[in-house]
This record gives C-alpha cells, sequence and structure tokens, in this order.
C-alpha cells in the first residue's frame, strides 16, 4: 500500500485557496459568535468545546500535512456531536432533575413566577398608550401623566423617546408603525399578552392594556430577594425558599411551579431502584426486553434456517418465483409493516379476528400475553425473509467437499444436517444473529407502532405498559404523558447503555471481528 | 441383467419417488410461508381499493374496487400527505448521498493512507455504531431545542437538524462496510494516476469513487431505508404537521385503528412503499451482499 504522505504536495490553485479560506473564516466567524453568546449565557463548557472545535478543524485544513484528517473531519465531526457528545450529555441529563417544570435556569423561574403571579395594582393611575409595532413585535408608546413619550416593548422597559403628539397623546414614533382599531382587533391574544416592564427590575410591574389605549400598572403579588433567595407573597406574607429540589418551597412544603433546572446526583438513579411503582415496572420490562430479543432472534433464526434448508434445492420448481414473494416483507418498509399488522390485530374490527379466524373476538393487542405473542409474530414477519436471505449464502458457501466427505463415510441427512451443516452456519452466521440481538434489543417500531407499549400498567407510577421494552419505555417517560421526565428517561437510556456495552464486549469476544481489521 | 442391477433399478426408482414427495411437502411449505408473506400485502392493497373507510369494511378482500380513498387523502386538508412523501425523500435523500459521501471520505482515508492511531481510530467507530442514536433520543431532543435558541435554522422542528442527527450515524454504520471494498480495489491504480500527475481529491472523486459505485449504492439504499423507517428521532425532533415525515405522519393517521380512516391510510401506505418495494427489488441483488456483510434492517 502506498504512503500519500510521502508524495509531493501539489501547489493549490489560487482560487481553491480563496474558497477554502473564505470558508473556514466563516466557520471561524461563526464559532466566535456562538462562543461568544453561550459565554454570555453562562454556558462556558459548551463554548469552550466550539471554540476549541472550531480551532482544530482551522488547523487541520490548513496545515500541509495531516492528510488523513482532512478527509475524516467531516464525518467525524457529525459523529462528535450527535453521537459521542449525546450520549454525555444523557449521563449529565440523568444527575438533573430535568422535566416539566424544571426545563429553566433559576433566573429564568424567578422571572417566569414574578410575571405570572402579576395582577393589576389598586388604585393604579391609568396611563394613556399607542400599541406599536416593529418586526412584528408589538410595543407600547405611553404619554407619562408629565406629559412625555415613553416607549417599551416585553424585552426593553420603558425608556423616553421623542414622538409625535396629537392631543397632548404620543400617537406615533419613528421605526415602528402604530396599529389600528381594526388592528387590534385581530391581533387582540397578543395585545392582552403584552408586559412592558416599567424598570429593568422586574419587581417594579409592568404596563399592561386591555383595550390598546389605556395602561394600568401591574405588579408581582410575589417579590424576589436576591440576597436570601427567597420570594415573599405580599398578601400573605408567606415566604418561599429555595427547597433545594429546584423549586420555591413554601412554610407548608408545597412547591410552586415552574421550578429550575438542578443537580439531584443519584436521585433518579434511586428513585428507579427504590420508589416500587417505577421498580416494579423497570424490572419487568428490562426482562421482557431481553426475552423479546432473545425470542425474535430463536424464531426468526429456526423459520430462516429452515426454509434455507427446504429451499435451497436447485431441482425445486418455482424457487425464484417463492423467493421473490417471501422477500417481500423485507422490501415493505418496517414501519408500516408494523402499523398494518396493528390493524389487522384490531380485537373487534380486524382481519385475523373476523376473516382468518371467523369471527373470534380474541383480544390479540390488549391481553398482556397474547399482546406478547403478537408483537413477536408481527417481528417475525419483519424479520424471516432477512435471516432466510443471509441463512441461503451461509448454506451456499459450505464447500461441497465437506459434504461430500461425510457421504462417502455414510452419515444420514439428519447427521449432516446436526454435525456438520449446523456447526459451520453457526460459526459463519453468529456476528449476524448478535447483530439481530442487538437491533431486536431496541427495536421500538415493532413495539410502540404494534401495541404502543400495551395493555397499560395502570398502577406503575409512569406511562408503562405490558409489550414495553426499555427504548420505548425511555421515549414514552419523555415524550408522552402528564409530566415529561428527562432526568429518569436518561437514567433508563444509562441502563440501557451497560446492558448493549456487556453485549458488546461478550460478541466481541467471541467473534473475530476486530482482528480482521488490520 | 443381473439380480444386482435389479435391485439398483429398483432402489433408483424408489429414490426418485420419496425426492417427489418430499418436493410435494416442499412446495406446502412454500405455500403457506407465501401466504404468511403476502396476506399483509394483499390486505393492505384491498383495504386501499375500499372506498368505506372502516377497518370492518376493509375485511372482505377486493369485494369493493375503487380509487376513492386515493383521492380522499390527496385532498385532505388534515393530513398533508404529499407533504410528508416529498419530507421523506427530501430527508432520506439528502441523508443517503451525504452519509455515502462523508463515509465515504473516511474510508478513503483508512484504506489509502497509513497513519498513526489509524487501527484505533477504525475500532473506535466499529464500536462507537454498537450504540444506536435512538438510545440518547432524550438528549438529542434537548441538544436540538438548545441549538434552536442559537440558531433556529438547524434546530428543534426543522429538517436540517433531522438531517444532521442522522448523519452522526453515517461514519458508525458505513465505514466499516466501504473500508472492506475499498480495498479491494488495487492500489497500482492509484499508482498510476499519480505518476500521471493527479492529486490525491482528485484520484478520489474521479478514479475511486467510480470503482467502488456498487457499495455506495448499498449503503446509500441502506440509509435511506433507514431514515425511512425511523420514527423515534424523527417524531421528536418535527412537531408541525407539515414538516413531519411519512412514518410520524401516517401513524399519527391511524393511532387508535378502530377509528381511523383506515383505507385512506391503507392507500398511503401503498403510495409510500411502492417506490422502496420497486428500488428495492431492484437492487436486490446488491443489497443481499450487503446483507451477509452484517447490516440489519
Amino acid at each position: 500500500m502506498t504512503d500519500l504522505r510521502s508524495a509531493p504536495t501539489r501547489s493549490t490553485g489560487m482560487g481553491t485557496l480563496v474558497a477554502k479560506i473564505t470558508v473556514l473564516g466563516g466557520l471561524d466567524a461563526l464559532a466566535v459568535f456562538l462562543g461568544a453568546v453561550l459565554v454570555s449565557r453562562g454556558d462556558y463548557v459548551i463554548a469552550a468545546l466550539v471554540v476549541v472545535g472550531a480551532i482544530v478543524l482551522t488547523v487541520i485544513y490548513l496545515s500541509e500535512r495531516l492528510l488523513p484528517a482532512k478527509y475524516m473531519a467531516p464525518g467525524l465531526v457529525f459523529l462528535a456531536i450527535f453521537q459521542v457528545f449525546v450520549i454525555g450529555y444523557t449521563v449529565y441529563i440523568a444527575f438533573t432533575n430535568y422535566s416539566t417544570g424544571h426545563i429553566l435556569t433559576q433566573d429564568q423561574a424567578v422571572e417566569a413566577l414574578l410575571s405570572q403571579s402579576q395582577r393589576r395594582l389598586p388604585d393604579s393611575p391609568s396611563y394613556s398608550v399607542t400599541v406599536v409595532e416593529s418586526n412584528s413585535q408589538l410595543g407600547l408608546l405611553v404619554t407619562a401623566p408629565d406629559g412625555t413619550a415613553l416607549l417599551g416593548t416585553a424585552d426593553s422597559p420603558l425608556r423616553p423617546v421623542d414622538a409625535t403628539f396629537q392631543d397632548g397623546q404620543a400617537v406615533a414614533v419613528e421605526g415602528y408603525t402604530s396599529l389600528r382599531f381594526a388592528d387590534l382587533l385581530g391581533r387582540q391574544d397578543e395585545v392582552f399578552s403584552l408586559a412592558v416592564p416599567l424598570a429593568d427590575d422586574a419587581s417594579a410591574g409592568s404596563l399592561r392594556t386591555l383595550d390598546g389605549r389605556t395602561a394600568y400598572q401591574y405588579t408581582s403579588k410575589l417579590s424576589f430577594d436576591p440576597a436570601s433567595e427567597t420570594l415573599t407573597d405580599t398578601e400573605t406574607g408567606e415566604v418561599y425558599v429555595d427547597g433545594g429540589e429546584g423549586a420555591f418551597v413554601g412554610e407548608d412544603g408545597t412547591e410552586i411551579l415552574p421550578g429550575w433546572q438542578v443537580n439531584v446526583g443519584l436521585d433518579n438513579f434511586t428513585r428507579a431502584v427504590s420508589e416500587p411503582s417505577i421498580r416494579g415496572p423497570l424490572v419487568y420490562v428490562t426482562a421482557w426486553t431481553i426475552a423479546f430479543a432473545a425470542l425474535s432472534v430463536g424464531i426468526i433464526f429456526a423459520l430462516g434456517l429452515l426454509m434455507a434448508l427446504l429451499f435451497n434445492d436447485p431441482s425445486m420448481r418455482g424457487r425464484t418465483a417463492y423467493r421473490i414473494v417471501m422477500v417481500l416483507p423485507y422490501a415493505f418498509p418496517a414501519f408500516l409493516g408494523a402499523m398494518v399488522w396493528s390493524g389487522m390485530l384490531s380485537q373487534s374490527f380486524g382481519f385475523i379476528n373476523q376473516v382468518v379466524l371467523g369471527g373470534a373476538s380474541i383480544p390479540w393487542l390488549t391481553d398482556p400475553t397474547l399482546a406478547k405473542i403478537s408483537v413477536l409474530m408481527v417481528n417475525l414477519w419483519l424479520g424471516f425473509p432477512y435471516m432466510f436471505l443471509v441463512a441461503t449464502g451461509a448454506l451456499q458457501a459450505i464447500p461441497g467437499e465437506v459434504r461430500e466427505a461425510a457421504r462417502v463415510d455414510g452419515t444420514s441427512r439428519w447427521q449432516m444436517l446436526r454435525h456438520i451443516e449446523l456447526p459451520l452456519l453457526l460459526i459463519s452466521m453468529a456476528p449476524i444473529l448478535i447483530a439481530t440481538f442487538a437491533f431486536n434489543f431496541n427495536n421500538f417500531n415493532v413495539i410502540y407502532l404494534v401495541t404502543g407499549g400495551g395493555p397499560r400498567d395502570t398502577g406503575a407510577g409512569i406511562p408503562v405498559g405490558q409489550t414495553d421494552i426499555l427504548i420505548s419505555l425511555v421515549y414514552k417517560v419523555a415524550f408522552t404523558g402528564q409530566n415529561r421526565d428527562y432526568g429518569l428517561a436518561s437514567a433508563f437510556s444509562i441502563i440501557i447503555f451497560i446492558v448493549v456495552a456487556a453485549i458488546s464486549v461478550i460478541s466481541f469476544r467471541r467473534t473475530k471481528t476486530l482482528e480482521e481489521i488490520s | 441383467m443381473s439380480a444386482l442391477d435389479l435391485t439398483a433399478a429398483r432402489l433408483e426408482r424408489s429414490g426418485r419417488r420419496r425426492r417427489r414427495k418430499s418436493h410435494g411437502l416442499r412446495h406446502v411449505a412454500a405455500l403457506v410461508l407465501s401466504v404468511y408473506a403476502l396476506l399483509p400485502l394483499l390486505y393492505i392493497v384491498s383495504a386501499s381499493l375500499n372506498p368505506t373507510g372502516t377497518l370492518t369494511g376493509s375485511n372482505r378482500l377486493f369485494r369493493l374496487v375503487g380509487l376513492d380513498s386515493y383521492r380522499r387523502l390527496l385532498a385532505s386538508d388534515q393530513f398533508p400527505f404529499l407533504t410528508w412523501f416529498k419530507n421523506s425523500l427530501v430527508i432520506g435523500l439528502t441523508t443517503a448521498v451525504l452519509s455515502v459521501f462523508l463515509g465515504a471520505l473516511a474510508a478513503y482515508a483508512f484504506s489509502r493512507m497509513r497513519f498513526r492511531g489509524r487501527r484505533t481510530g477504525l475500532l473506535t467507530i466499529v464500536l462507537v455504531q454498537m450504540f444506536p442514536q435512538l438510545l440518547a433520543v432524550v438528549a438529542i431532543f434537548l441538544l436540538l431545542t438548545r441549538i434552536g435558541e442559537l440558531v433556529p435554522a438547524i434546530g428543534l422542528n426543522t429538517q436540517a437538524g433531522l438531517i444532521s442527527v442522522y448523519l452522526g450515524a453515517a461514519l458508525g454504520v458505513n465505514t466499516y462496510l466501504m473500508y472492506g471494498y475499498f480495498n479491494t480495489v488495487p492500489t497500482e491504480i492509484d499508482e498510476a494516476a499519480r505518476v500521471d500527475g493527479a492529486g490525491h481529491m482528485r484520484i478520489f472523486l474521479t478514479i475511486i469513487l467510480r470503482l467502488v459505485a456498487p457499495i455506495l449504492a448499498v449503503v446509500g439504499l441502506l440509509s435511506f431505508i433507514t431514515s425511512m423507517n425511523d420514527f423515534v428521532i424523527a417524531s421528536v425532533v418535527l412537531i408541525d404537521p407539515e414538516k413531519q415525515t411519512l412514518a410520524v405522519g401516517l401513524y399519527r393517521m391511524v393511532s387508535n385503528p378502530n377509528y381511523a380512516d383506515w383505507s385512506a391510510f391503507a392507500a398511503g401506505a401503498v403510495m409510500a412503499s411502492i417506490p422502496v418495494v420497486a428500488l428495492f427489488l431492484f437492487l436486490q441483488k446488491y443489497i443481499v451482499g450487503g446483507l451477509t456483510a452484517g447490516s440489519t434492517k
């Protein structure tokens, strides 16, 4: 093999060089911008990663050497972000309380709480206002009691401006369009929800208008004390303190939401193993995941092998036609196959009960045991053509001499299969069987699109059903239901990581895949 | 004719009879399996031609035949089927082309260059592939939410964001497969081109890529099918109905099969699967070769 490093470096054309510098320049500019934004938001680690990444890329492409890196960098960038980083990020999330009600940072949560609890200040003066718009963002042009004009939007507090006055009231300002009455009607909701802060300090309250002409001062009934980090209800006098779990807690222990995201250590893992309403489902889901993957491999391999043995006879007529028909389920998109089966297995209207079984009412998808059998049968349908093709290939790869020698020694057909063909097949197909196991371990589509993981386990503290496997459990905990618990879902993901890693280690020890890489 | 010959002839005859009998059994088995393989497909084609729309109405195979449900689906405002179709094609094709290109670049480096950490690099990529992306779906969702706050064009609810996520798997799955195939192209060809004054980029783009075209087709097709079939990540990343893919959109149509417009779904399923099935049958030869190299659907 040749070594490209020793090849004479070709002088690159001026055009290429300019293009390269332009692209890299753009990339670096973007990285600097992102870095600055991230630093201003306090995400120092991510900012550092972005900047270091940009520097590495620049060095790779400006250097005269590092040729292999130039070829690998584009793919590696995506691999690094969406394959490696996300695994690390999963671990990080698993140690937080990231969930519905705990998505914000603490500052954002305080701000949200203050603006949520705003109500009109009794006896507050009324301000005459004009609703204005710029870049589809609404603002209020306010005529202060002393006759001067002030302008503010939801994001920027009121500040004095030079405005055009009509009858002593500010009606227009440069850079903004004043909304007419008809416009106001069309955007009522936007106008109602507009709250313009009076000052930078959120506790000063804000101006809101209900009719687009008159605004009143609203203040929050909560007030935040940054020094002690407590919220005080100015009406009842109740003090809410940081409960340490990402939310303010009142004296009687009630939490007020939204809370914020905090590091909760091993809390998610502790919950998973100590709360019975989570531990129970987790145990049976893990057991079923392993059983589902193993049984799937077993039945798919058995049928595929049987078919390969039956139809691997050149003298059989119509082999090609059979083969095309039997491969069709593999060509049909798997997600559609799962959905079609889900309809066919419907208890009261499905094809299987109504036609094949002549009007039976078997709860294929709603009985815990039958639902498990159903998903296995659907998975068999989706998987057997693939195993048939692979087993046929492996069978044909067994050298004719081996069979010949056995036949000379007088082995029967059964002995040949049992002692010669099967062992040879198992050796050559082991990597594929392991890959099939690993694939089915996370075969989300078959479970979620056929039964939705159901029938649902109503006693559990998380959305989970009798046919759920780990990955569908993660999905349901994180993305369905009232309370989306990203932290707990990530903790479950880590369990899958560990199981998959263990399987990989075992499979790599057994097969020699790695040794083939020279 | 001696007695021995007679016996031999009788033996041969009975052997032939036995073989014919076993062939008969084989045909029975083949027919049963063909029915198992074909029934759901026939059923969905029949359901799509059934004008009534319900799940029950679809049970009488080919009793009523009409294109009403196709018209109904294509005219539907609630389910923008053609948009989903277009989205799936755009996302699938872009992912396929880009991941083939990214994978080929890396495979070229691994196959043609010698550098420190080459073996470790290849090993790492094979190992990383063991962890499918969907395991990190929660982190992907939150990461894209964060990215979207900074750069909305590639954040949550964008197809560019989803494609970027898919490209994260481009190296892991494909490089090893491609690496093996690249190695079968003799290096003398590179050598000759270099003597003629071609640079490494030119050798890659104009010579090597053409010689490895079959593996590019296989990898491209597999990555197209993978992104077509993906439900988990697509359902989490794409939120607006007009941005969704076929897998997510069609699922929303029948999330409760008993009350869904089942014929319209069936029509959608037939239309969605025709290109994939056709492509598959057309490229069957290559795919079967790729399968034995160890990829799963």
